[in-house]
């Protein structure tokens, strides 16, 4: 296999963003025909390497090369160009149109006058089509095809160029068994015609599968390359996560009180099905999963955003509908959301108003704005979350992220509710902020909060819970004492694997 | 420190700069152009000018408050002329008449009653259906012309009452009694504006709406205040204004809601919402009605003014547009 030469290689790419090393000197390559699996876990650099990859962003150091060529890729248009497709784990289709006007979308085929040549635009997308063995054709208008079939027209979309490595991006997060069995025979087919394929995911029993190899990244830095082979679950997971953590996994230090919330068998639709779980007060729980797993659908649900479609839920034992967010705060229950800019924050105010916003209306004096109550609410957590402004005054837009993030705190213990749920309490805080973040929920605990914390992170999950909630599409698969969960099972549980292949 | 603080000190007084800008260039425009020997800057002039503001300035407190909010209401003008047909139409009813001079104040209510309704209705659309105001209020304003039409077919509706033409004439302390309902509307909506919990909330959902649901604040019910505001404040401005001239044609007040926007909009105040000051607005209708006056003080005509307003305006946006960015890039360093 030596002698062959990659269908695209990377040599000692540096990627730095201020106060992160993203890259660190990261080599790797796929050979023609060849599925190279890319492994790590959130944050270990897989996406900052596919933006490289894409023309996205331009590395500090390194080359890339794709067949004998170095080449130096400043745009996606430009990459595609050389023959580097991305199938994205999002899709971007313009569901009003056709099958064929998306495949070649904004290269349609023309005659004279700008005139769009139907007959060859149709031909060519039956022909890439026919390749991949879809059950529609290309006149189809891809609103009505399944989530499946459009995948299947990004992989067309990738297929009108004369593609060198194709890069799967997480692509059976929302795909069923069977159409996944379809889009490996389309996988297969690829190598068969000899293009390199670089595959994304954290799914180990796909991974060994379809992989010949499989690369590992953790903390910007290349960890091993190991044939797919020649080698175990147990044996990637340990590269992946490498070091024994140097964060001190969290025990339990104080008396939990009573249950504050409990879920009972709780369904949304197809979004998570018989969830069930408690949190009792002065108890972190730790929700860990995939992306699309459905803990922050979980999150929302209790937080009235969505409407339950089977299922309980209790406040202190009490059995309680929500439908609004209203609702959900007048029973005590908070959400610091995933999204702190787009959800959490209205950044054109300042950072008081910000904080006093769920609770204005409690505070006013008469039909008035009470200003001094509000300063004084935000004086006070300013100083117990130690959050840095200039001032109240200061627009929330100004302020860093790890300051942000307090502040959508503060709003919420403000109003001192009986259940913090936290959705990705650490996304985009920089490493200092982080472990503040930590800290004042492990302390949030103590004080007899029941807090929940989603995220994607597992040093996060396992430093802050008391107890974790490891799911897999929309179910939870199982449930960890903080003495029982090792990274090893956790991830596993997250995988999808059952509890006695674990064992 | 202090992000973009040039940028923001430039837009924040740019209205003003712009009307001072105004004033020198048509008193020294005028002096070589002026059909008139009067200066621009006289006094009475101005005090005229300020009453002349008074029925788009009434409205553009309201739009403001709207656009804050997140939307926008472009039924203004009909909601204008049908409240005016009621005040007029209302004045001579026969039990009204039996009223004498009592008729008037029953005559306003009815007039304002009609405004606030016709604003509920648009709010309790956009609030119970998710269909975006502009749609909502795009089909009111052909729909509450239609009842103009239907009220008093082509003609107009009269309807001269001397106390109210008295009223409406009168000066006190030298400010006409336009200019005051004008200046009354102006604190009380900058005072709901700024010091209630209903104006805060009111930014909070222009900025960012899920945010603000997220908040637990009830989205519907602000947005449903905001338009009966507007829908009286456009009857408002009728009452004020047909109480002086008694007569109303079934096609008065149309395109006001593009006048109105405009102002707003030249005060600064953001489509999207979250974003906008009253303080701002008033320099906006000021600034139009000057160019208004001005262009008619030199000589030009009705179609000149319009193609120069609507220059100013694209530029004004672009120019705001540049200082955003700037301000922006002042943030990132």
């Amino acid at each position: 296999m030596s002698g062959q030469t990659p269908a695209l290689r990377l040599e000692g790419i540096v990627k730095t963003f201020p106060g992160v090393r993203a890259l660190d000197d990261v080599s790797f390559d796929v050979l023609p025909g060849e599925v190279h699996a890319l492994m790590g876990e959130n944050g270990a650099g897989k996406s900052t390497l596919m933006k490289v990859l894409g023309g996205i962003y331009q590395p500090d150091a390194g080359r890339i090369f794709v067949g004998e060529e170095p080449v130096v890729m400043t745009s996606p248009l430009q990459a595609k160009g050389l023959g580097i497709v991305f199938i994205h784990q999002e899709l971007s289709l313009a569901e009003e149109l056709t099958v064929a006007e998306n495949v070649f979308l904004g290269e349609l085929p023309r005659k004279s006058f700008g005139r769009v040549d139907w007959a060859r635009l149709h031909a060519r997308t039956d022909e890439i089509l026919g390749k991949l063995r879809v059950g529609f054709d290309a006149r189809a208008r891809v609103g009505d095809l399944s989530v499946a079939n459009q995948q299947m027209v990004e992989i067309a979309r990738a297929l009108t160029v004369d593609a060198k490595a194709v890069i799967f991006d997480e692509p059976t997060a929302s795909l069923t068994d069977a159409e996944k069995v379809v889009l490996f025979d389309v996988i297969a087919d690829l190598r068969r015609d000899g293009v390199g394929i670089i595959y994304i995911s954290h799914r180990m029993e796909e991974i060994f599968r379809i992989t010949d190899r499989i690369s590992v990244l953790r903390d910007g830095q290349h960890r091993g390359t190991v044939k797919t082979a020649e080698t175990d679950e147990e044996a990637v997971t340990q590269l992946m996560i490498g070091r024994k953590l140097d964060l001190s996994r969290n025990v339990s230090h104080h008396e939990l009180g009573d249950v504050a919330l409990e879920v009972r068998n709780l369904s949304c639709g197809e979004l998570f099905q018989d969830v069930t779980f408690e949190v009792r007060r002065g108890e972190v729980v730790g929700f860990y999963g995939l992306v699309g797993a459905g803990r922050t659908e979980i999150a929302e649900t209790l937080f009235g955003l969505r409407d339950p479609s089977a299922g309980e839920i209790r406040l202190d034992g009490e059995a309680v509908r929500i439908h609004s967010p209203h609702d959900a705060i007048a029973r005590g229950i908070s959400l610091v959301p995933e999204d702190r800019k787009g959800q959490g924050l209205v950044l054109g105010m300042n950072c008081r108003d910000n904080m006093t916003l769920p609770q204005v209306d409690d505070l006013k004096a008469g039909p008035f704005v009470a200003d001094g109550a509000e300063i004084a609410i935000f004086d006070q957590y300013r100083d117990r979350l130690d959050i840095r402004t200039p001032g109240w005054k200061q627009q929330v837009g100004n302020l860093s992220g790890g300051n942000q993030q307090k502040i959508v705190l503060g709003k919420w213990l403000s109003m001192h509710p009986s259940v913090l749920i936290v959705d990705e309490p650490t996304r985009g805080i920089d490493v200092g902020s982080k472990a503040e973040i930590h800290n004042l929920i492990r302390d949030l605990a103590a004080q007899g909060y029941a807090v929940i914390v989603i995220s994607s992170e597992m040093p996060e999950v396992l430093h802050v819970s008391d107890r974790i909630v490891a799911m897999f599409s929309g179910r939870v698969n199982r449930t960890f004492t903080s003495d029982e969960v090792t990274e090893d099972n956790l991830i596993q549980a997250i995988s999808g694997l059952s509890n006695d292949k674990v064992a | 420190m202090q992000a973009g603080t040039l940028a923001n000190y430039l837009r924040r007084g740019a209205i003003w700069g712009f009307i001072v800008l105004e004033l020198i260039f048509f008193s020294i425009a005028g002096e070589y152009l002026a059909i008139t020997d009067k200066a621009f800057m006289d006094a009475g002039n101005m005090l005229l000018l300020l009453k002349q503001t008074a029925p788009l300035g009434i409205i553009a407190m309201g739009m403001t408050i709207v656009m804050v909010n997140g939307n926008i209401d472009l039924s203004v003008g009909a909601t204008f002329a049908l409240a005016a047909v009621i005040l007029l139409d209302s004045l001579s009813w026969p039990f009204m008449e039996e009223l004498g001079d009592w008729a008037i104040p029953l005559a306003w209510t009815f007039a304002l009653a009609a405004g606030g309704v016709l604003g509920a209705i648009n709010g309790l659309i956009v609030w119970k259906t998710g269909v975006d105001a502009f749609i909502v209020t795009l089909g009111a304003m052909l729909g509450y012309r239609g009842l103009v039409f239907m009220y008093n077919g082509e003609q107009p509706t009269s309807h001269l009452n001397w106390t109210l033409v008295d009223f409406a004439e009168a000066q006190f302390l030298g400010i006409h009694t336009a200019t005051w309902f004008l200046l009354g509307v102006t604190a009380v909506i900058w005072w709901v504006m700024n010091r209630t919990v209903h104006g805060r909330n009111a930014y909070a959902i222009g900025d960012n709406r899920e945010a603000a649901v997220n908040a637990g604040i009830r989205v519907g019910p602000h947005m449903m205040i905001n338009f009966v505001i507007i829908g009286f404040l456009a009857a408002l401005s009728a009452v004020v204004f047909y109480s002086e001239s008694g007569s109303v044609n079934p096609n008065d007040g149309e395109l006001y809601e593009l006048w109105v926007i405009t102002a707003v909009v030249l005060g600064g105040t953001k489509l999207t919402g979250g974003s906008g000051s009253i303080v701002a607005t008033f320099g906006g209708v000021l600034a139009i009605q000057l160019l208004r006056k001005g262009l008619a003080h030199i000589g030009a005509d009705t179609s000149t003014v319009n193609l120069v307003i609507g220059l100013i305006l694209i530029a004004v946006l672009f120019l705001d547009k540049q200082l955003n960015i700037r301000a922006k890039e002042e943030l990132k360093t």
